[in-house]
């Protein structure tokens, strides 16, 4: 009974624990479009880069973005984690409705015709910058949640 | 003041730096009576060495409106006055103003004669400077237009100029003392030649100002006199005595770049004064009555000039002059460079909104006197809209003039060019939000101008850390080094700037035509190329579909480009081709040597390309037989086509390859819903919701196929220009993007037949003249720099921004307006004067690089009300406009046009709030934005944003695509056209413009009230005019201009105005063309009678008047108020 019990409660703790290792890979992997939004915005504020090139570059991420955030907010429903599930919630359906309302004439959620206009630059390196601290944020979290947890 | 109307671009020019007036359309003859030393520099020869105006051939509108000339009279006696003044030289000014104006017209005086007697300079700059500071220079903006200039110099001008700014009549004038004698100060305490005895002086004059109430004038006067006298004679030593310390300070207090410590120690200064202003003030019931007196004795007597001084000291023991007014004013002209800071100074009283309360009920409390009011400051005089109804100017709106010294203002850049909508710019952003006003840009860079100053050198003076261009406002720290105006670095005068072309001169740098003009063309080195100057490339890409040959278009088309052949801007190189598609694409070969144009057909839309790459894009010279052929049988050969599909995109595609190689001008003409291959196109339109007054949807564009063509030809220098001629709905909106990030034009002729309308046709065929012949600029780039702590984040236009500050034009036109959203990032209470500067780079249709500079300095202002007192209501509703296209793209039609009303409710609200005085119950806007409500209506009224009406999509598309890219001059008579009456012109004053008689009928509001059927009316709306008959219009009128013996007689469709030997018909005739010439576009006009089904066009334009979906303009204004109250 004992052993049984401790059985599964180690089966649960190494699972969880495998599980949230790759939740950590994954979410550093999707750092990245944040910060190499980061980047190439503040490359374009800087004028290194044309905004044509600049915005082609950064909508090839959009889409990828949109779909790992949604997988891992989805993986985080069926394995019943609530609380994350709920943290990534906002940021996932943020990203779809952003993708969702580009207008019909633009060409993607970064426009190069619009992109110095009223501010977007700006509203976009925010929004990054925020992004990039919700994954820093997300990743010290499933760090320090696996022994815990266990 | 007159100036404020004054034609700019004759501003531009001060009559001291005159050498190149000739070149003057207007004959003023007030450049001839500027001292002759002044005028005498005319090197002529000399300047046309390397420096040499260029004429362009666009007439000079603006010469010729009345305000102008009139004003260029005015202009003439104050300059004839100023001149005058020096006879009466300091020591015989009777009271600190007069004085103040005296020396500083003296010193003006100065300042031009020794801009030709060259020795003299750096005292000039001294003397220049100091008289900046001073009042009356500053003032005269302010002064009404009423106020007759002859009376400037002596009497109403200081107290007039005074209370208007501030809303009150009294006092201010010991603030104008005061801040020469701080000026003084200033260098006194730089030089020692000065002596110290003044500073005493000034104290002792100051404190018995205050002390001695109206009673103890005599003294007062005696002081102040002696006061002026010892000043001014400092002045003079400070001239003479100042060498090369001097010669500093003079130059950068010349020039608009202050340092920051120095004007925050004057601002101390300032303020300590002010506080002593103050006093009185805690003793309101003193000031008001001797104040009152001496405001009657001014208005019965009818003043003369010395009498006038004294009550202007009279009321000058309250003397706290606004307090605002003095950092106002002091901005005005840059402060001396660095100072030591003075510790000892307390810091004056902060709060100045404050006192609005107790000046207003001062005022108010006055309000019987007439003469109160002309008191006020022109631009900040409330005025009630809704018991004002003819708030409408005799003719047109004239743009305000910066508050600036009269020095700056007459360097500064012609607001034709370059507008701002904040002519003072609020020193924070905070000020800004308060306000409720846009700031920002509207620029109309590549006008024709009449009078341009060309400059080939071989470097081109920069700031090498923002790469600024040199200009007037830029200062001289001493002569081999200058401060960037934007970014304060100081920078080295290259060796070869110190040679001046114009005067064959060395070692003055300051007077070099860059430093003289703020409008120049550089004409620019290879260091400006990335390649070698592009050819003049045409490519013509016609519609020849079974619909485009219906509407007759190609007929025009072809015979305009015959006739114009010749006349297409361009040298040897230029080249020219033709594409022409249906449901193929078919090219021409006019290969020099081919006996007759080879048409070659491509039918492979989806993967298109050119059949000979080599031979479709001919030499205009060398194959012109072939294209005259070409152009002789083009009309002809689709006469029979059954082909109703268009594949517009897979022509768009082939141009674009064939373009590539050079870039240059691509003309689409098209005529349906593009239906085949790549960017084709569903209508979107629903007719029901034409006249919905809910949503109105597909603003925007379907596809993205048009923007990335847009987009590429951009980057291969390539601009599309799309002429629509469509009977039907073509999705303007997707359409549209292929010009507007290209940096084309558009050009839209809703049901274009060439027969069944004649109008549209002629319109066609007059803009396609413009449009062929017009200056070209290619491979264009625009960058627009302002001073530090100012942003631009928002540009409206046709161009593609291509990084924050860089607007990539493939080509520029003479008829692209720009306009610019600004905010204002770090506060700008270090600097006086704000600068914002274009550059234009382009290759003109002779291959040749050239850089055109626009720089425009304005004042930074403290207060609210100084904001609101420089307000340029057409640039603000311009701005607005834009803001609102873009708005009902992004958001919804419905969002923008509440945010448009939100506009008028919240700056009037705020400004009702500073005034608190006034009563809720009325609305009241400054005299500055009295046009603001009505202008806004308009714009609701207009098709872009208009609901309930019936409105195609295409035509409200169209709108807002002229909204952005016309400049201010153009959409301003879109927006609100101006109506005349016309049938009896012979009894109007009239102008003489070229030997012809040119008669001034009054602006007529727009509402029908106005319109008697007894009358005839012209309504200009920009591209087209509209001729109203009234029922019981004479028969004389009837007869003598339009050429039938009745009204009834009067056909439907006229379009023109016959040649009739009459007095009437003569000055109609010469009216009309004269409102012509004053535009590039040549309008069509309309004759319309009572049951012209025209008739609705032209109505729709009484935007006074009630519609069954909007408000009339009574009603609007009352709407706002509610919404004020609330």
């Amino acid at each position: 009974m004992c052993t049984r019990a401790s059985s599964v409660f180690f089966e649960r703790t190494f699972l969880s624990a495998v599980f949230m290792f790759l939740l950590l890979k994954v979410h550093l992997l999707m750092m990245l479009p944040s910060y190499f939004l980061i980047i190439t915005l503040s490359d374009l504020e800087c004028d290194y880069i044309n905004a044509r090139s600049c915005c082609s570059k950064l909508n090839k991420w959009v889409v990828p973005e949109v779909i790992g955030h949604a997988v891992v907010t989805v993986l985080m429903l069926i394995s019943l984690h609530w609380f994350i599930f709920l943290l990534n919630l906002p940021v996932a359906t943020w990203n779809i409705y952003r993708y969702i309302m580009v207008p019909s004439g633009n060409m993607g959620v970064f426009d190069p015709t619009e992109i110095h206009n009223r501010g977007q630059l700006k509203s976009h390196m925010k929004e990054a910058m925020i992004k990039l601290g919700f994954h820093l944020l997300c990743f010290f979290m499933y760090l320090y949640s696996c022994p815990i947890r266990a | 003041m007159c100036l404020c109307s004054c034609s700019p671009s004759r501003m531009e020019f001060p009559s001291g730096y005159g050498s190149h007036l000739p070149s003057y359309s207007v004959p003023s003859g007030h450049y001839s009576q500027v001292p002759s030393k002044a005028a005498a520099s005319h090197l002529d020869n000399q300047y046309r060495a390397s420096y040499y105006p260029t004429y362009y051939s666009a007439p000079a509108q603006n010469v010729m409106t009345p305000s102008v000339g009139t004003n260029v009279l005015n202009t003439q006696e104050s300059q004839q006055l100023y001149n005058k003044t020096p006879a009466h030289t300091v020591g015989s000014a009777e009271g600190p103003i007069q004085g103040a104006i005296s020396s500083a017209s003296y010193l003006h005086t100065s300042a031009q004669q020794s801009y030709s007697a060259f020795g003299n300079h750096y005292s000039t700059s001294v003397s220049s400077s100091v008289a900046s500071q001073g009042f009356p220079l500053n003032s005269d903006h302010y002064t009404m237009p009423m106020v007759s200039s002859a009376m400037y110099p002596n009497v109403s001008y200081p107290p007039v100029a005074a209370g208007r700014v501030y809303g009150q009549a009294f006092t201010s004038q010991t603030l104008p003392a005061v801040g020469q004698f701080k000026e003084t100060n200033t260098f006194s305490s730089q030089s020692t030649s000065v002596p110290h005895s003044l500073q005493q002086h000034v104290p002792v004059g100051y404190n018995t100002t205050l002390t001695t109430i109206s009673s103890a004038q005599s003294i007062q006067d005696s002081l102040c006199r002696n006061l002026t006298g010892s000043v001014a004679k400092v002045n003079n030593q400070i001239n003479r005595g100042m060498q090369y310390g001097g010669y500093v300070n003079n130059q950068a207090s010349s020039a608009p770049a202050p340092l920051s410590s120095s004007s925050d120690d004057e601002e101390e200064d300032e303020e300590d004064e002010e506080a002593g202003c103050f006093v009185p003030y805690f003793h309101p019931l003193k000031p008001f009555f001797p104040l009152r007196l001496n405001t009657r004795s001014m208005t019965s007597s009818p003043v003369p000039a010395p009498s006038v001084p004294q009550t202007s000291k009279a009321s000058k023991p309250f003397g706290y002059g606004y307090p605002t007014l003095q950092p106002g004013y002091q901005n005005a002209a840059p402060p001396a460079p660095v100072q030591p800071n003075n510790p000892g100074h307390h810091p004056g009283f902060q709060h100045y909104p404050q006192q609005y309360p107790g000046v207003n009920q001062l005022s108010s409390s006055l309000g019987g006197l007439s003469l109160q009011h002309s008191q006020q400051p022109e631009s900040l005089r409330p005025v009630n809209l809704t018991q004002d109804r003819n708030i409408l100017p005799v003719s047109s709106v004239p743009a305000p003039v910066p508050n600036l010294n009269s020095d700056l203002r007459k360097l500064n850049c012609s607001p034709d060019s370059f507008r701002c909508t904040l002519t003072n710019i609020p020193q924070t952003q905070a000020l800004l939000n308060k306000a409720k006003l846009p700031l920002g840009l509207l620029l109309h860079p590549f006008r024709d101008l009449t009078q341009l100053p060309v400059i080939t050198s071989s470097t081109i003076v920069r700031c090498r850390s923002c790469r600024t261009y040199i200009n007037p406002f830029v200062s001289f720290i001493d002569q081999r080094r200058w401060k960037c105006n934007l970014c304060y670095r100081v920078n080295d005068v290259p060796e070869e700037f110190m040679y001046n072309p114009l005067t064959r001169s060395y070692g003055e740098p300051h007077k070099r035509p860059e430093v003289q003009n703020s409008t120049v063309e550089f004409i620019a080195s290879s260091d400006y190329m990335l390649r070698p100057p592009q050819p003049a490339v045409y490519l013509f890409v016609l519609d020849v579909s079974h619909n485009a040959v219906e509407a007759g278009y190609l007929t025009i088309v072809c015979q305009s480009l015959l006739e114009n052949l010749d006349k297409l801007p361009g040298d040897s190189r230029t080249r020219i081709g033709f594409i022409t598609f249906d449901s193929t694409v078919q090219f021409y070969n006019l290969q020099e040597g081919l006996s007759q144009p080879q048409m070659l057909i491509v039918s492979d839309i989806d993967d298109i390309f050119l059949p000979t790459p080599d031979s479709l894009l001919v030499n205009l010279h060398e194959s012109k037989e072939l294209i005259k052929d070409l152009l002789n049988a083009l009309p002809n050969m689709f006469t029979n086509t059954r082909e109703t599909h268009s594949a517009l995109g897979p022509a768009l595609q082939a141009a674009f390859k064939l373009m590539s190689p050079t870039g240059g001008r691509i003309s689409v003409f098209q005529t349906q819903l593009p239906s085949l291959g790549a960017g084709l196109l569903h209508s979107r339109e629903d007719p029901n919701q034409r006249s919905s007054t809910k949503v109105v949807q597909h603003l925007g564009p379907a596809t993205d196929f048009y923007k990335k063509l847009a987009l590429d030809c951009s980057g291969q220098q390539t601009a599309v220009d799309l002429f629509l001629l469509s009977s039907q709905y073509s999705d303007l909106a997707s359409l549209a993007c292929m010009s507007k990030y290209s940096a084309g034009c558009i050009y839209y002729y809703p049901s274009f037949h060439r027969s069944h309308n004649p109008a549209q046709a002629e319109k066609l065929q007059k803009d396609l003249k413009r449009y062929l012949t017009r200056k070209i600029g290619f491979e264009a780039v625009m960058r627009i720099r302002c001073t530090k702590g100012l942003s631009i984040h928002t540009f409206h236009g046709n161009f593609f921004v291509r990084s924050t500050d860089l607007l990539s034009l493939a080509n520029v036109n003479p008829d692209a307006g720009f306009a610019v959203q600004m905010s204002i990032e770090e506060s700008l209470t270090d600097t006086s004067l704000v600068c914002f500067q274009t550059a234009l780079l382009y290759t003109s249709s002779k291959g040749e690089r050239r850089i055109r500079v626009h720089t425009l300095c304005l004042p930074v202002v403290s207060s609210l009300a100084d904001v609101y007192a420089g307000a340029d209501v057409q640039a603000v509703v311009c701005l607005l406009a834009n803001m609102a296209v873009d708005r009902s793209v992004s958001s919804s039609l419905s969002d923008a046009r509440d945010a448009l009303v939100n506009a008028v409710v919240d700056s009037l609200a705020a400004y009702m709030s500073t005034a608190s005085n006034l009563q809720q119950s009325m609305l009241i806007a400054p005299n500055s934005l009295k046009l603001f409500p009505l202008y806004i209506l308009a714009l609701l009224k207009q098709k872009a944003f208009r609901t309930g009406t019936s409105t195609r999509l295409d035509d409200r598309v169209y709108a807002m695509c002229q909204m952005k890219s016309q400049p201010l001059v153009h959409l301003m008579k879109m927006i609100h056209p101006n109506l005349y009456r016309i049938d009896k012109l012979i009894d109007e004053s009239t102008i003489h413009v070229n030997d012809r008689v040119v008669p001034q009928p009054p602006l007529q509001k727009l509402s029908a009230e106005k319109l008697t059927r007894e009358g005839a009316f012209l309504m200009d709306c920009g591209s087209i005019f509209y001729i109203w008959i009234g029922k019981n219009c004479s028969n004389n009128f009837i007869k003598d201009v339009l050429g039938y013996p009745n009204y009834a007689s009067v056909p439907q469709k006229m379009t023109q105005l016959p040649e009739v030997d009459a007095l009437s018909s003569e000055r109609t005739r010469s009216f009309i063309s004269w409102l012509r010439d004053s535009r590039p576009l040549s309008p069509v006009l309309q004759v319309i009678k009572d049951e012209n089904p025209a008739k609705t066009d032209f109505f729709q334009h009484l935007i006074e008047d009630r519609t069954e979906a909007a408000f009339s303009y009574y009603e609007f204004l009352l709407n706002i108020q509610q919404q004020i109250c609330k």
